[in-house]
């Protein structure tokens, strides 16, 4: 098991259609906003215990934790540029992905 | 769920010049449909697991990316009909997000794809003799194939006869379903290499022996990805006949030495490589002799069958010079740039080969959307016999344009943002889809390429610099096959940050060489700039008409490292 350095949520490919979800208080979220935090490395595998069983139930595939940071909103932010570029959408078209439905991009 | 719009029908009043599919070719595909069906079925409801499930949707092109599903669908040996470019755009409306990107393998990708609604575009596809099998996996892959194949001027057969043979041979296949690795087939006819074949797991030119017979020169273990190598020949000349015997003889060699152990050395190239090329030769030769030839031995008359499916459409006799188009030509200079840079020699007087750039400036390299195919599929019904071609540079070809009708076909592609005069020049740049949607991706490639092609959007300067390939990659697999571009760009990961690795030197035709490297890793920025000062650096250099990858040759790679060592000194921040 790493080493926990930072706060960090749970995302996943939802089986249906394949968009990344994210691991919220009460399910899973399309929006990285509403992402349960974990904040030490306990949370974090209480998150990963949820993803597995949500992979076993054929809900979710592709799980896994990643870094973020808390912003002054209190919602994360990844800390790594893959993950940022999986919570709006491809850098190079801005009317498609997560990022053509709401403003996220200041994030 | 079948399409049945009206305009889907097919190609009217267009002759058959393309392989067309019999009963034994539809049953397998619309078997393969229902099958997949199937299996997406019992995944969703929850009887096959994802461990289960995934080799079933590689098998059928279907991967996981970073925002959704992308389904790769082949296109064998790069030949469209304009019936099948209109399927591509009708799926890409109604279960995708209206484009598609084409692939250097010739493929189209969709990045949007639902993994519920794979099954019904699967079905589409298969309407039209189209699927998505053998896109991805451990097998042979689509084969790829010159796109001027059967019209080129330099041409001594067209090649795509027997392409389609080895899709026939190849898909399925038994023996080499679970190969050590994915496996790559390219095959040109032509005095030049337009398919990258020295690049290739398995590489084939059709070439004349001393008595005047077509055959074959066999190449393997080239290959880009991780450790690069050109390939080597293994046998100079293997007779039409004995060529899947050859083939066959490879390939079991391969299976049964490719190493299993190492995802990253078990393609074909690490075991040449570690054999060696007598080695592996003498042990193809071996099993080339005790095989029994029997099942591969190639059926003339089904050769000719096959070869009848390809026949050149009606051309007319036409005078070789048009004066339509020379007067055009003086009438309208952006005509006039186009006609230099983006039409090639046919063998037929008066009739041309076409290349449609899919790289406009800070365009997205290969993709196209739904309203530019119909337009495409449109224009060569119009103006080219129904046929497209699919080119590993990620463009569209009509290879059958009159010359008369070359500025009424430019008129119609201005309209449509697809007459960008650039082929083969700075801005007409390789580039995979990279970080933007690749889930292997270390880097973005997309916004490089848009850099540069946006440093360089002066047209004029470009036709100065003249023929140049630049092509960008955005992780080590290197399917932007950057290790064959003159300028080579490699996105990698460096301490958390997207970093570019800059090769010079690369070549993919038949004196294809592998990039070396320039230098330390550069930002993303500084892309543009660096690749600004070599190029400078080139027109200071070269003599009269040397190509960018001829000075570099002659010069050496020192002194162009030197230009950035000078530069950096000066104070460029390079």
């Amino acid at each position: 098991m790493t080493k926990f350095k930072h706060p960090q949520i749970l995302l996943a490919s939802n089986l249906k259609d394949g968009e990344v979800v994210f691991l919220g208080p009460t399910g899973w979220e399309r929006d990285f906003r509403r992402a349960r935090i974990a904040k030490n490395q306990e949370e974090a595998q209480i998150l990963e215990t949820i993803g597995k069983a949500d992979y076993s139930a054929n809900i979710i595939v592709d799980v896994y934790l990643t870094d973020v940071e808390i912003a002054g909103d209190g919602t994360p932010r990844p800390l790594h540029y893959r993950e940022k570029m999986r919570i709006k959408g491809p850098s190079v078209r801005l009317d498609l992905g997560k990022q053509a439905r709401g403003a996220l991009n200041e994030h | 769920m079948s399409i049945n719009h009206s305009n889907t029908v097919s190609r009217i009043n267009s002759p058959k010049t393309t392989y067309q599919y019999d009963e034994f070719d539809k049953d397998f595909i619309r078997e393969r449909v229902a099958e997949f069906r199937e299996q997406v079925r019992r995944r969703l409801e929850g009887s096959l697991t994802e461990e289960e499930f995934r080799p079933f949707r590689l098998m059928n092109g279907l991967y996981l990316q970073l925002h959704a599903y992308m389904l790769r669908v082949a296109i064998p040996y790069g030949t469209l009909t304009s019936q099948q470019m209109r399927r591509l755009a009708e799926i890409a409306d109604r279960w995708d997000k209206g484009y598609g990107h084409f692939t250097t393998r010739q493929n189209l990708q969709y990045n949007w794809p639902k993994l519920i609604d794979t099954p019904d575009i699967l079905e589409a596809l298969a309407e039209v003799d189209m699927h998505a099998i053998q896109t991805s996996g451990n097998c042979i892959r689509n084969v790829t194939a010159d796109h001027f194949a059967g019209v080129a001027a330099d041409e001594i057969e067209d090649p795509r006869p027997t392409a389609e043979f080895l899709r026939q041979w190849a898909s399925a296949h038994p023996e080499f379903s679970f190969l050590p690795r994915k496996f790559k087939i390219a095959i040109t006819g032509a005095t030049h290499d337009r398919a990258a074949t020295l690049a290739h797991d398995i590489g084939l030119r059709l070439v004349k022996n001393t008595s005047g017979d077509v055959g074959y020169c066999v190449i393997i273990g080239g290959g880009l990805g991780r450790s690069p190598f050109i390939g080597k020949i293994i046998r100079e000349y293997v007779p039409r006949t004995e060529l899947l015997a050859y083939l066959e003889a490879i390939m079991r060699v391969y299976n049964r030495y490719g190493r299993r152990d190492n995802k990253y050395k078990a393609r074909i190239k690490i075991l040449v490589h570690e054999k060696g090329i007598e080695t592996i030769r003498a042990a193809v030769e071996k099993e080339f002799a005790t095989m029994d030839h029997t099942a591969f031995q190639q059926d003339p008359q089904e050769f000719e069958r096959v070869a009848a499916s390809f026949v050149s459409p009606p051309y007319e006799a036409l005078p070789s010079e048009s004066s339509k188009l020379t007067k055009a030509r003086l009438e309208t200079p952006a005509f006039d740039h186009f006609v230099s840079v983006n039409v090639s020699e046919h063998k037929i007087a008066g009739y041309a080969i076409v290349t449609v750039s899919l790289k406009p400036i800070n365009g997205i390299p290969g993709d196209a959307t739904s309203h530019q195919m119909r337009i495409l599929a449109d224009a060569c019904d119009r103006f080219g016999f129904g046929e497209l071609r699919v080119s590993h540079e990620q463009n569209i070809i009509l290879p059958h344009v009159k010359k008369d009708d070359l500025f009424a076909l430019w008129q119609t592609l201005t309209a449509a943002d697809l007459a960008t005069a650039n082929a083969g020049l700075v801005s007409d740049i390789i580039s995979c889809p990279g970080l933007d949607y690749c889930s292997l991706a270390t880097a973005r490639s997309i916004p490089i390429a848009q850099a540069i092609s946006q440093r360089f959007s002066d047209m004029a300067r470009q036709r100065r610099i003249g023929k140049l390939g630049i092509k960008i990659s955005g992780c080590i697999n290197a399917c932007g096959h950057h290790h064959i571009g003159a300028i080579g760009v490699l996105g990698l990961e460096k301490k958390g940050q997207e970093s570019y690795q800059i090769t010079l030197g690369g070549d993919p035709g038949f004196s294809a060489s592998i990039g070396e490297i320039l230098g330390p890793g550069v930002s993303a920025d500084q892309v543009p700039e660096v690749i600004e000062h070599l190029v400078d650096f080139y027109l200071a250099e070269r003599h009269e008409t040397e190509a960018f990858i001829d000075t570099w040759r002659r010069l050496g790679h020192a002194r162009f490292k030197d230009v950035l060592r000078r530069e950096g000194e000066d104070g460029a921040d390079i």
